[in-house]
């Protein structure tokens, strides 16, 4: 499914019939309330990593299944020490060592978890729409968080993005932020875009080669740049996001080399932006493509802040979503 | 009774009943948010503990978490300094089922083991569901259940009787 055919159907199944937040499948669609309670709720979280004992006992005796149909090291080991951290059990289910690889549906799967009498699932998958069709199917019964479905989104990776952004950068509501490199099959991009725009960012830019950037973002408000230089102009935020070599359709790009030249984030260019710009990255990073090692390990960099401040945002969702599954009103 | 107690002179009578329990270079204060911190903030500066206040939101310990889920705004527990054999005087402003305090102290243990933890509070109001109970108090009432005692603040403090509660002592 390309970038943005995706659409959940009829209304918003994040949200129950009494406006509690449910699940969390997209930053499209998350209200700002919601959004700031996660946020706010994370820097709590924060400071428990600093402590001889890293756990809250919060949710004890819950069940979190991390339901991964694709690779990941950063989301899902970030997603387990979450869940940990909170007390909750943690069972981890890989794609090539379960019965899907069997032929055994989505759907099945879910129901043989639930048949366990599971709480809670973290989704990633290649198709966009996964964790939708799941949080659909199960209702309230059990929360679910999409941990990247296919191009679509990846709302816990924006939601650290922001949150990074605010800590480091400042208020969101006057900073421009700039994200660079292959939008066009980018979940990551998305979702921030869609966070920012809640967020109040009075100027979201995206830069990338014409065959790698959407045309319709420019409907979402974005400006679009083919320029890294003029898109860098003023910049505060730069998000790198990283090639997707694996999803490349070899007519859209060159070469890898062609794309550094253009679009990779070097010292030199950074100067094109505000003096103390902050730069992130998803990860994994390509050295040498998106972003320069100087760069990548240099002192604007906060990459791995991001990794620690992800863990913190997914122990906030994951403490929301269960506080509403027991009828708490979260939403105030 | 519905008088309208005095804050300050409350404050003054636990500042009296605290100072033999404390040692201004080695004692610890810790307060409860929201009403605690601010008897805390005042306990503090008034028996001049050199050590820096901690505050506690114990949103992620409480016990009903899976039935109400989590309070809209939870703030940031800081504790600014090493528990470990600290003698520590936790603080609230209400003290009523006993629930808060056993969330606070399992959350203190996990920053460390104090040497040990005296409990004072602004108010025991009675109705003690767990067996946690204050060392000061500047006020013991035997209220009525569903009765409401609330302490508005920061400034001026107020404590708010919502019923009609009798005076235990």
């Amino acid at each position: 499914m390309s970038f943005s055919t995706f659409r959940f159907g009829d209304g918003n199944p994040q949200y129950d019939a009494q406006g509690r937040l449910r699940h969390l499948l997209n930053t499209e669609g998350l209200r700002e309330p919601e959004m700031l309670q996660i946020l706010d709720t994370a820097e709590s979280f924060l400071s428990i990593a600093q402590r001889s004992v890293k756990k809250t006992p919060t949710l004890r005796g819950k069940t979190i299944v991390n339901l991964f149909f694709e690779n990941s090291t950063r989301t899902r080991s970030t997603f387990e020490l979450a869940a940990k951290r909170l007390s909750a059990d943690v069972l981890n289910i890989a794609v090539s060592t379960s019965s899907a690889s069997k032929g055994e549906s989505l759907i099945d799967t879910v129901d043989n978890l639930m048949a366990m009498q599971v709480d809670g699932f973290v989704i990633r998958h290649p198709e966009a729409g996964a964790a939708h069709l799941i949080a659909r199917h199960l209702g309230d019964s059990a929360l679910v968080i999409n941990a990247g479905d296919g191009q679509h989104a990846h709302p816990t990776q924006a939601l650290l993005d922001v949150f990074t952004i605010r800590r480091l950068a400042g208020p969101i509501e006057d900073r421009v932020v700039a994200i660079v490199g292959d939008v066009l099959h980018s979940r990551v991009a998305r979702s921030q875009i869609h966070a920012l725009s809640i967020l109040g960012c009075p100027e979201i830019r995206v830069i990338g080669p014409q065959t790698l950037v959407p045309k319709e973002l420019s409907a979402l408000g974005v400006h679009v740049y083919h320029d890294l230089q003029a898109g860098l102009r003023g910049v505060n935020v730069i998000c790198a996001l990283r090639l997707q070599k694996e999803r490349m359709e070899s007519h859209r790009l060159p070469s890898l080399d062609e794309f550094h030249r253009r679009f990779g984030l070097t010292p030199e260019r950074l100067q094109w932006a505000q003096p103390d710009a902050l730069v992130l990255h998803p990860g994994p990073m390509n050295r040498g493509v998106e972003i320069a090692s100087e760069v990548a390990d240099g002192h604007q960099a906060v990459i791995l802040q991001q990794v620690a401040y992800g863990l913190a945002v997914r122990m906030a969702v994951l403490t929301l979503l269960a506080g509403a599954a027991g009828g708490g009103e979260n939403h105030a | 009774m519905n008088a309208d107690w005095d804050v300050t002179t409350l404050l003054e009578g636990m500042v009296r009943d605290l100072r033999p329990h404390v040692d201004p270079e080695q004692t610890a204060m810790i307060g409860i948010f929201t009403g605690g911190v601010w008897i805390a903030q005042a306990l503090h500066r008034a028996l001049g503990l050199k050590t820096a206040l901690g505050q506690l939101d114990i949103s992620f310990y409480r016990d009903d978490f899976s039935q109400i889920g989590l309070h809209p705004q939870v703030r940031a527990s800081d504790i600014p300094f090493a528990v470990d054999g600290r003698s520590i005087v936790l603080v609230d402003d209400v003290l009523y089922t006993g629930r808060t305090i056993r969330a606070a102290m399992n959350e203190i243990f996990d920053y460390g083991r104090p040497a040990n933890i005296l409990l004072a509070v602004l108010v025991d109001r009675g109705g003690h569901e767990v067996p946690v109970a204050a060392d000061i108090a500047a006020l013991r009432l035997n209220a009525a259940a569903g009765g409401q005692i609330k302490l508005r603040g920061p400034d001026p403090l107020r404590l708010e009787l919502l019923t009609s509660p009798r005076t235990a002592s």
